[in-house]
Formats: structure tokens, sequence, C-alpha cells
């Protein structure tokens, strides 16, 4: 066994205390903002895989694909190494010149746009729950399409996706780590930087495990309440 | 935009390609056997078996990746006594992570064989770990096929990762060009183009199996 000097005090010691602290709000409000992202735009796409229309169904098979079947680190690096010069050269000169933390930006992005994915996969199983019965009972009390998706069909499809998209956001919160790799000083990137002041790495990685382990535990505490709530009566839950 | 880039530089990410897919195979093969135990401990009905097995794979579902990666690159050269290298430690961690999302699937493929097929092998006169080791996982692996082939596609994915730590895979050197060539647009397409290729025939094949599966069942 290596002599290893245990220095557990790098964790509230200034000035890394403070970094630690803020490296865990970031890592809060990176990967909240990005499930924003993927709220919306998986609910879109998820809504485009089960229309009556073959286009809308071809565009968002093609989205879940492309961006399942690529990793999100891959899509990180092209975001923020790529996509700027793809953009016109005032935009791109522009965001160099004045946005100074692009990588959080595009970590956001990256993120948002692949957690989408797999939020669309959670919302058309859930759609796809949807008996056709409660459509046919929706269109003939004289609900227009539009209507039907908004009052019915839609509450009804995220109360079976709940469950689901607690996995998805799980999977957003942890992924969120990945930003490091751009700069992004969130909970995984800042127990690298202070290792590389202090050479104390393992006591500040295995911290930051902890902080991921405790937040898992409350959010699934928090939303297996909320799931009770929300359970259609007759339907079997899971793990009940 | 300037293809040739990637012509000029294919061998050096050939190599890379090449060592993503024995970090994938490694990581599938130790994962799936470390994820087969974990998973009969998991249907266990001893607490002293079950619950450590339990609290291994809550938390390590619970951790990102990447920081799994990390941590075992500062902490096997403590225990071992001397740096094993990106590869070997990056190895350990991929095994160690994936086994436990191996176990989730080798336990729901465990719970999917029916109670009859337990029943008759106990009549059989055999023994509770004989009745899992020869009635119970045959029947269960072949049901898991599918997802474990899914699963296979993430870890591939996954393994862009070790690019945290240096080590020079298929992403690392796509990198490590675009450094020297200043090709990010080109470059990171091909990457992803790459990855999208291999990733959607994999996914493409747990979905015919899953729909063999099916067909078989009914």
């Amino acid at each position: 066994m290596l002599y290893y000097d245990f220095d557990w005090s790098v964790l509230w010691r200034h000035p890394y205390g403070g970094m630690f602290l803020k490296g865990i709000w970031t890592t809060v409000h990176l990967s909240l903002s990005a499930w924003m992202i993927a709220l919306l735009l998986g609910l879109l796409v998820g809504l485009f895989r089960t229309l009556p229309i073959r286009g809308a169904r071809l565009v968002g098979g093609a989205y879940v694909e492309v961006f399942r079947n690529i990793p999100l680190l891959v899509q990180l690096f092209f975001w923020y190494f790529a996509a700027p010069s793809l953009f016109p050269r005032d935009l791109e000169l522009w965001l160099y010149g004045n946005v100074n933390d692009l990588g959080y930006w595009m970590a956001i992005i990256a993120l948002g746009t692949y957690t989408a994915a797999r939020v669309a996969e959670a919302v058309r199983s859930g759609l796809l729950a949807v008996p056709l019965g409660q459509y046919r009972a929706a269109y003939s009390t004289g609900l227009s399409g539009r209507q039907t998706y908004r009052h019915v069909v839609l509450p009804y499809a995220l109360r079976v996706a709940w469950p689901l998209l607690t996995t998805e956001f799980l999977t957003c919160f942890k992924n969120s780590a990945l930003a490091m790799t751009v700069g992004v000083l969130e909970t995984t990137g800042t127990a690298g930087y202070i290792d590389s002041f202090t050479f104390h790495g393992l006591e500040t990685t295995t911290a930051a495990s902890l902080v991921y382990l405790a937040t898992s535990g409350a959010v699934i505490l928090t939303m297996n309440r909320i799931e009770k709530r929300l359970h259609i009566p007759g339907l079997i839950r899971r793990g009940a | 935009m300037d293809w040739g880039v990637i012509g000029r530089n294919l061998e050096f990410m050939a190599g890379g390609l090449l060592l993503t897919f024995q970090l994938a195979g490694l990581a599938v093969a130790g994962g799936l056997i470390a994820g087969i135990v974990l998973g009969l401990c998991r249907v266990s009905s001893l607490s002293w078996i079950y619950y450590p097995a339990s609290v291994y794979v809550h938390f390590f579902r619970s951790q990102p990746l990447i920081l799994v990666i990390f941590w075992f690159y500062f902490l096997v050269p403590i225990l071992v006594g001397k740096p094993l290298g990106a590869f070997l430690s990056t190895v350990i961690a991929f095994i160690c992570f994936e086994s436990a999302y191996f176990a989730e699937i080798v336990r729901g493929g465990l719970q999917s064989v029916s109670r009859g097929q337990v029943m008759a092998a106990y009549a059989c006169g055999l023994r509770t770990l004989q009745v899992q080791l020869h009635v119970v996982l045959p029947q269960a692996l072949r049901n898991m096929i599918p997802a474990l082939t899914t699963q296979a596609v993430v870890i591939f994915q996954d393994t862009s990762l070790a690019y945290v730590i240096g080590l020079r895979e298929f992403l690392r050197r796509v990198n490590l060009v675009d450094t020297r060539e200043m090709r990010s647009v080109e470059l990171f397409l091909f990457a992803g183009l790459v990855y999208l290729i291999l990733c959607s025939a994999g996914s493409q094949l747990a979905r015919r199996l899953e729909q063999r599966r099916v067909g078989l069942a009914v």
C-alpha cells in the first residue's frame, strides 16, 4: 500500500471550501437549465413521434436516432469547438469576444438537446399508453384535436411517464458532470481543480460522489411521493 | 471546409477506435460477469447477501461515470501501491460501474422466469444455487439478450469518457488531430458520424432481437 497522507480539510479550508460549494451550485443550475430545454423539446419531439402525420413522425424519429446514438461528450465538443464557426462571422466573433463562460452555455445546449431525445422516448411511451377510448370520448364530447391533446391525452400521458421522467432527470443531473471537459467548474470539475492545487484528489472526488449520492436520494424520495399522488387509479404502479 | 483532414489522419484515428473497442469489450465482458453475480445476490432471500449488493448497485447508479473514472484514477494507485496507468484503471472503473447496470438487467431477467420453473427444479431435488445456475439463469439470459445489447451500445458510447484521464481512445485522438489541424467542424462531424453508424447498427440489432423474442413468446 502506497503511503497517502489524508487531509480532509481541503474540503472546507479557505479558499477550497468556497470553490466546492460554488461547484455544487453550478451543477444545480446547469442541470436544471438543461432540463428545461430537454422537457420542452422532448415533449415536442415525443408528440411528433405519435402524430398521425408521416412527416412529423419521420422528423421526430430522426431526432431521437441521431441524438441518442452519438455520445454526449462528442455532442458537447461539437457545440463547443465546432458550432461557433458555423454561425455567421459576426456572431462568432461576438461569442468569443463577449461570452467568457461559453463552455457553460454550450454545455446547457448540448445536455438539453441530448436529454430531449431521452425525454421524447419517455413521453412517447406515455402517449402510447393512453387508451384509444380516451381519444374517442374526448372527441365525442366535442373537443377539437388540439383540446383533446391539451386537456385529456397529455395530462394522462405525463402521469404515466412520470417515473421515467424522474429517471431521465437524474441522468441529466449526473451527465452535467461532463461539462468539466469544456472548463466548467461544476462539482466533478471542482474536485479535479482542487486536486491540481493540493494533490488531494481522493478526498475531493469522494466528497463529490457523496454529493451526487445525497442529491439522487433526495430526488428519488421526493419524486416517489409525488408519483403516488399522480398515479392513475386502476393502473399497476411500478415497484408497488 | 477541408475534408482531406480526415483522410490524412485516418490511420491515427482508427488506432483510437481499436482502443475504444478493446475498452468496450473488456467493460462488457467484465461488467456482465460481475453483474450476473450481483444480480443473483439481488434476488437472494438472505439479507446479508441482498443488502450489500443492493447498496453497491444503488450507489454506483447514483454516480456520474466520469467521476467514477476520476475516482479510480486517484484511488487505485493508493490501494495497489503503484500507478497502473490510464488504461487499466479505466477498465477497473468501467467494470465496477457497469456491473451495477448489468445487475439490474440480470435481476429483471431472473424475475421474468416463471415460478413454475423454479418449483419444478426444486421438485427434482436441486439445491437453491443449482436451481438458479442450471434452470433460471440460462432462461433469464436468453430473455435478457436485447437489453444486454442495448447496454453494450451504451457502454460503447461511454468509453468516450476515458478522455478525461488522457486515455488515447477514438475521441481523444480526434481531439488531438483537431488541436494540430484546427478543423473542428469536419473532425467532430466525422466523429459523430462514426459513433452514429456503429451505435445505430447496435440499436437496430437490439430492436431486431427484441422483436424475435416477442415473436417466440407468442
